[in-house]
């Protein structure tokens, strides 16, 4: 068949380009901007090459904040995805229950993030907070603004509060899509709880949860302004992660080229896990309507 | 192998019953002999599932019991009954083999490695599947993934009984005679209790020693397919076995014989019909087509061919009446009357079937 060949079609794809150029392209293209050239003030620039990249790849203090970055991920990954799973096996299939378990469940992702940062904030204080003072009480010694443990376990307990809904609403919507006759079925055919789980659960759940990390990693990489809020990457750079540190770099120091290098790897770094998970996802689609 | 008694047995999805039309099983007493072929046939939504849920323990009823073998198992969990079921719409686990599929319920029972293989590869040939033992489950065709249903079912040799609730919905036509072949033979093989839910009077006839005919929650008959044919106990069971179902017409009785719509109808026999509504029932193949002044008067609609033989849709005072005639049978082109062999008509009183005196019910 031959296809029509019509040239004026463009037009209709102009508004998106339009819309994306100035949403996403030309902002970008500032950063880009930056990135290759130096300044001495007075808005006189002048090109640098690739030399602000090759600073910041070896400048320490990116690879120590990206090495927290994951750290930090992980640590989230490892308790939001199992628990995740936990609590949308253990909540009620159908009724009121149901309902207000859903609810409940997706207060937490209602909240804006420096509103979750400053409840946390507040919580975690010795003086007025009451998980602070009731932790002073009982005689252990927490305090956010000094103690690198302290501080990065009110971190990452501040996400997991945030976050596990997410992962148990996706888990949920996943559990609910299986028919009751595999359940009748597998009641007959003897099967474990563990075999229940390994054998229909997991497998019908696999799609969503493999959004789930997808989201919760992406978001993870991405965190700022909670820890801001909370520690402001303290104590010392204990919980400086990525976003914490460009914005350092960026807006505290005013290192435009740097940060803006900075944020061009950064963003790199983001649309190439991206396209491993999309990959992974897809493949896994294929093989699915394969067999 | 056991023989399952039901007793009192009725089952509600309300929590507090108190009509009769809270229930979605109606009382019911029966025995399901041990080692007989049983289909449950019965029009959607009229219990057939409630009634096998009840009987493998994926259900508790409201009240009454069930016995296997005269013990108690009203309460047993569904592991404990060692019963096989198989759905209606297929239940695979996708991401094993079709062998660890077909095995899985004899792995689960902690049988010997030998004995699951051989039992494995067994039932792979009697669904046709040897070739794909070793593929994933994931990805099959819906015939495919019901067949291994089937299978898991069929694989456990020492169930009490085997239940089958519309298994071959999913099937296409050529598979599903395939299908019930093999499971004749396996009834015939190791004589399980076998019972088989369906709405498909063919189905249930060609499969079952026994059919047992559910309407809204109750059991109607339970006969031979030829007894639901001859002498359906009740109206549905006239309505929703044959093809097409049995004609009912209202009647007034007097000694031997019935008046319909004007018109005398000779039985042959005195019924003692009480009730409100009489009714007599005449399956098409006994209603006869003619002309003049003797019978019914009616008038034809439409001849249907369906090769064997003829379907003749009259109308009847207003009613559309079946009436079947042989092949070579010519209608007349000016046929105003129909009569009814006295041997197929069957009179009702509140749709069920009332026996003629001297005959027991």
């Amino acid at each position: 068949m031959n296809k029509t060949v019509n040239q004026k079609a463009w037009f209709l794809v102009l508004p998106v380009l339009v819309l994306v150029a100035f949403s996403a392209v030309i902002p970008l293209m500032t950063v880009v901007n930056y990135s290759v050239q130096d300044t001495f003030g007075n808005n006189v620039f002048f090109w640098n090459g690739i030399r602000w990249f090759e600073e910041m790849l070896a400048d320490e203090r990116m690879w120590n904040a990206l090495g927290r970055q994951l750290v930090f991920s992980s640590i989230i990954l490892a308790i939001e995805v199992p628990l995740g799973i936990l609590v949308a096996l253990s909540m009620p299939k159908r009724g009121f229950w149901a309902s207000f378990c859903l609810v409940v469940m997706s207060l937490p992702l209602l909240i804006p993030w420096n509103v979750v940062g400053t409840i946390w904030q507040i919580f975690g204080r010795i003086d007025i907070g009451l998980l602070g003072y009731t932790l002073d009480a009982i005689g252990i010694d927490y305090n956010y603004t000094q103690d690198f443990y302290a501080a990065w376990i009110t971190v990452v307990v501040m996400d997991v509060w945030h976050w596990t809904s997410l992962v148990a609403l996706l888990a949920y919507a996943g559990l609910q899509s299986i028919p009751d006759a595999y359940y009748q079925a597998a009641k007959i055919d003897q099967a474990s709880r563990w075999a229940v789980f390994r054998y229909i659960e997991l497998p019908k759940m696999a799609g969503v949860l493999m959004i789930a990390i997808l989201l919760r990693f992406m978001d993870s990489f991405m965190i700022y302004t909670e820890p801001f809020v909370v520690t402001g990457g303290g104590p010392g750079n204990a919980t400086t992660f990525l976003s914490i540190d460009l914005v350092k770099m960026a807006l505290g120091q005013f290192d435009l080229g740097p940060a803006a290098a900075f944020s061009i790897m950064y963003f790199l770094v983001i649309l190439l896990i991206s396209w491993v998970f999309y990959t992974v996802m897809t493949n896994l689609d294929k093989r699915d309507a394969k067999g | 192998m056991a023989k399952i008694t039901l007793e009192n047995l009725a089952h509600s999805y309300l929590p507090n019953p108190s009509a009769e039309d809270d229930f979605a099983l109606k009382e019911l007493n029966h025995d399901w002999a041990d080692g007989e072929a049983y289909a449950l046939l019965g029009s959607s939504g009229c219990g057939k599932s409630t009634l096998l849920n009840i009987i493998s323990g994926l259900l508790i009823p409201s009240q009454g019991r069930v016995l296997f073998d005269g013990q108690d198992m009203t309460h047993a969990p569904t592991a404990e009954r060692n019963i096989a079921q198989v759905f209606q719409f297929p239940v695979v686990y996708d991401t094993m083999t079709v062998r660890e599929n077909l095995a899985f319920p004899l792995k689960n029972r902690r049988m010997p490695a030998d004995e699951i293989a051989r039992r494995v590869q067994k039932v792979g040939a009697m669904i046709g599947m040897e070739a794909e033992l070793g593929r994933k489950a994931r990805g099959l065709t819906a015939d495919a993934k019901q067949k291994i249903s089937l299978g898991r079912g069929m694989v456990r040799e020492d169930v009490n009984a085997l239940l089958f609730d519309e298994p071959l919905t999913v099937i296409d036509p050529h598979m599903k005679w395939e299908l019930r072949t093999q499971l004749k033979k396996l009834h015939h093989d190791f004589g399980h209790t076998m019972i088989y839910v369906t709405h498909d009077q063919t189905e249930a006839l060609t499969f079952a020693d026994k059919v047992v005919v559910m309407y809204d929650g109750r059991v109607v008959q339970i006969g031979t397919p030829q007894e639901l044919f001859e002498r359906p106990a009740h109206t549905f069971v006239g309505y929703f076995i044959g093809s097409p179902g049995m004609n009912l017409f209202d009647a007034e009785l007097a000694g031997t014989a019935a008046t319909v719509d004007g018109a005398r109808v000779e039985l042959g026999r005195a019924y003692a019909a009480r009730g409100r509504r009489v009714q007599l029932g005449v399956r098409p193949e006994f209603v006869r087509i003619g002309t003049g002044d003797a019978g019914i008067p009616a008038r034809v609609r439409r001849v249907e061919d369906v090769g064997r033989h003829k379907i003749v849709r009259l109308e009847v005072a207003g009613r559309e009446v079946s009436a079947i005639a042989g092949e070579g049978t010519r209608i007349p082109a000016d046929a105003n009357r129909i009569t009814f062999d006295p041997e197929g008509i069957n009179v009702y009183a509140d749709d069920w079937r009332v026996a003629p005196e001297g005959e027991a019910a």
